[in-house]
């Protein structure tokens, strides 16, 4: 059996709260021990020198689109997996919106048989909480989660039935799982970039972030009455930091997410017409990026998620408003996390650590992961926390370059990466 | 009233003289600077200019206007070069007045439609600019319906790109063809006060008179309905006012938008009998601005909506003169962007 013995770093387990100086040990692809480490035990044992490193839990990636099958000339299920770990996760869920879109058992059997064969990031599959990603019909949610599923959403659009929703809602408690919803009004949709002074001087259409409030406020009334878990995905405006904070306050079953660009990154970065500048829900205001690090701070955010977004070279050498939305994050998001919320003083590190772990695996309802404990599956990362290093999108894994970050200098980053046991990255 | 409409015509049949000696006597007047170097590659838009390269794109625009006078009416400024006027949406008049405007210079054209070419066949803009800059091009002419596509473009050739209108953002030369006529009817610009009328949300004309009127020194009021006003686009400096009759009295200038038929079909105003009663210009209103009031219009007009026949053929009205500026500011464009490549080279 295989045994590798994590010596002398500083690790941080959210859900006991342990932060110290450490040793792990993983036998078997499990955890067998945190804290001390008998020798009898780390008998014939890979070390590795974990000294100045941070031992985390594996960091986990619940907002990941693949784009296989159907768009294999942007993502694969291998390259977001090689991405995945380069970037420290070792595990990362895939989003359903592929073509054709992931809406039954055989889509959750495909996307896990694809993980085993790339054997690197554990690849959890999401599925469509629509037939067809229609907006119209409920998808086959049991079957999809008895094959696997973590989650059920038709992102990329939200599910704009109220009707349709409730009762997604109401089933899904049946499966103990969560709807997972992009919150954008469709009436409200259609533009390229966040409403303000910015959109109207470059002259392209707003999409303002009331379009978001208004399916959010709608889902927390739903959520409230089915007695329902609902995830808000990529939530963007100070507004909707607001709306969650007093859903949670009142004991509706919600958790949100973040991503690093709406926790960096304002509406004014789209002066230029950079079509990587694109996204959805669209970069927002200095006050939108200063709630949301707030709500990460104490805990609205319950989870941080990169909604990582190939596009082929092409389609994002278009005009803005024809580009296509979406940015990839995987092997940068640790250092502008980093970035945004360490450094700029709004959380420490073990906060940052549960947002990327324990956070995101109680959301997907995997009790086996994002944990540092005996018993727990042996994924664990290793983090070099004061690393400086540049952004070189080149040199990416990802099969992807629409990425705004280029030559960027960040400060931390993942040296190892290690899966059920075993280090599938080293820097 | 109607009395009142009726001697302001009158007063107003000679033509007006442009009001020289107010230039010096404005304050806040931008002036042409001895030696000033144009250095730009590309006109992308008004927004990037300093207020002194408006003023220098303005007068030499005026040094090229004597050019149409002669009876040869060519210079050799652009010999050799070749200007590709790229019409990815239809246009007429910008269209013809840049392809008057390079023959003036003596510059060889080669003229695109996405009508029928390569464009209709799935071929991307990057695409179809990169062809023909193949072939070998000094200056690309663009206008496009999306917003910032020339600027895609300008990252992308080694010539120079001019903006000849992209989507909702700018439209440089129209807007510059505005200013000079404002100042060659009026005298000095620093201190006007103009109003723009109409759909301000979907025009890029609006948008580059804007920009380049406050850097100026002019102030700008935006007329129209609120759901074609934008709110925010008070952070461009200027005012917003959803009723004409109360701004008519207060300013020099009115430059009345052209309302795209297409618009109010998408909800955005009830009838074209509703906004022409709210914010068309007729001869009423038109006894209530001042007497030398300017009306301009960037074309084409649709008569009986944003303005009546009696305004627009009338005396206070420059829209002809606007397009015949338009050629010696497209002319002093062109020569500018490519003087500025000579300069890189060396």
């Amino acid at each position: 059996m295989s045994k590798l013995w994590i010596q002398n770093g500083r690790v941080i387990d959210p859900e006991s709260g342990r932060d110290e100086q450490a040793d792990v040990l993983l036998v078997g692809g499990v955890v067998e021990a945190v804290g001390s480490v008998s020798k009898t035990a780390a008998n014939g044992a890979e070390v590795i020198d974990a000294t100045g490193l941070i031992v985390s839990p594996g960091l986990i990636d619940i907002h990941v689109h693949c784009r296989e099958p159907g768009h294999e000339e942007e993502e694969t299920i291998a390259t977001a997996s090689a991405a995945a770990v380069a970037g420290g996760f070792t595990a990362i869920c895939a989003m359903p919106n592929t073509h054709p879109p992931a809406d039954d058992d055989t889509a959750m059997h495909y996307v896990l048989q694809r993980s085993v064969q790339a054997g690197l990031a554990r690849v959890l599959p999401v599925g469509c909480l629509t037939k067809g990603r229609d907006g119209k019909e409920l998808a086959e949610i049991g079957t999809m989660r008895a094959a696997g599923a973590v989650g059920f959403t038709d992102d990329g659009d939200g599910l704009a039935d109220s009707k349709l929703m409730q009762r997604a809602l109401q089933y899904a408690t049946m499966f103990e799982t969560v709807v997972m919803q992009h919150c954008q009004e469709s009436a409200l949709a259609g533009g390229a970039m966040n409403s303000g002074p910015t959109a109207v001087r470059l002259g392209l259409g707003g999409i303002a972030a009331s379009g978001e409030e208004i399916m959010l406020r709608r889902d927390i009334e739903l959520a409230r009455y089915a007695g329902a878990r609902y995830h808000a995905q990529h939530i963007s405006s100070a507004g909707s930091m607001g709306l969650i904070r007093r859903a949670k306050y009142d004991g509706v079953q919600i958790t949100a997410e973040a991503t690093p660009h709406h926790l960096l990154l304002t509406d004014a970065a789209c002066m230029g017409f950079d079509s990587n500048y694109k996204m959805n829900p669209p970069l927002r205001t200095a006050r939108d990026v200063e709630a949301l690090r707030e709500g990460v701070a104490n805990g609205t955010v319950d989870c941080l998620a990169t909604d990582h977004a190939p596009h082929a070279v092409e389609e994002k050498a278009l005009e803005f408003a024809l580009a296509p939305f979406g940015i990839i994050g995987l092997e940068c998001a640790l250092g502008l996390y980093v970035k945004a919320l360490v450094q700029s003083g709004y959380v420490d590190w073990p906060i940052l650590i549960d947002r990327m772990t324990f956070g995101p695996a109680k959301i997907i309802g995997r009790d086996d992961l994002g944990r540092l404990a005996e018993g727990k599956a042996g994924d664990v990362t290793l983090i070099d926390p004061k690393t400086r290093w540049t952004v070189k999108v080149d040199a990416f894994r990802s099969k992807a370059r629409n990425c705004p970050y280029d030559g960027m200098k960040l400060t931390g980053r993942a040296v190892a990466t290690i899966v059920n046991g075993e280090v599938k990255w080293r820097l | 009233m109607a009395k009142k409409a009726s001697t302001h015509r009158m007063a107003a049949k000679k033509k007006p003289k442009a009001r020289k000696s107010q230039a010096a006597a404005s304050p806040g007047e931008v002036t042409g600077e001895e030696g000033f170097v144009w250095t730009r590659k590309d006109l992308l838009g008004l927004d990037e200019l300093s207020p002194q390269e408006v003023v220098h794109m303005l007068d030499t625009a005026q040094s090229f206007e004597e050019v149409s006078t002669r009876s040869i009416k060519k210079v050799p400024a652009l010999r050799g070069k070749v200007v590709a006027l790229m019409f990815f949406e239809d246009s007429t008049r910008t269209r013809m007045s840049f392809e008057l405007a390079a023959s003036r210079l003596s510059a060889d054209t080669l003229l695109f439609t996405a009508k029928g070419s390569s464009v209709s066949k799935g071929e991307t803009t990057l695409d179809t600019v990169k062809n023909i800059e193949a072939m070998g091009v000094d200056v690309f002419v663009m206008r496009h319906g999306e917003s910032g596509a020339p600027h895609m473009v300008a990252r992308q050739v080694t010539g120079s790109v001019v903006n000849a209108g992209d989507g909702a953002h700018e439209h440089p030369t129209q807007a510059l063809l505005d200013i000079y006529t404002m100042r060659q009817r009026l005298g000095h610009l620093a201190g006007l006060k103009v109003a723009i009328v109409g759909d301000i949300a979907h025009s890029r004309v609006a948008r580059s008179n804007i920009l380049g009127l406050r850097k100026l020194g002019a102030e700008v009021v935006v007329v129209g309905p609120r759901t074609l006003v934008p709110q925010a686009i008070t952070a461009m400096g200027c005012e917003i006012s959803h009723s004409l009759d109360d701004v008519l009295g207060e300013v020099d200038v009115i430059n009345m938008l052209r309302i795209q038929f297409e618009r109010f079909g998408g909800g955005l105003f009830p009838s074209l009998r509703e906004y022409h009663q709210i914010y068309g210009m007729n001869g009423e209103r038109l006894a209530r601005c001042r007497k030398d009031v300017l009306i301009m219009h960037p074309g084409p007009i649709n008569r009986g909506v944003e303005l009546t026949s009696e305004v627009a053929d009338g005396p206070n009205s420059c829209i002809l003169q606007q397009v015949t500026n338009g050629l010696a500011i497209r002319m002093a464009v062109l020569y500018l962007v490519t003087q500025s490549q000579g300069d890189r080279r060396e």
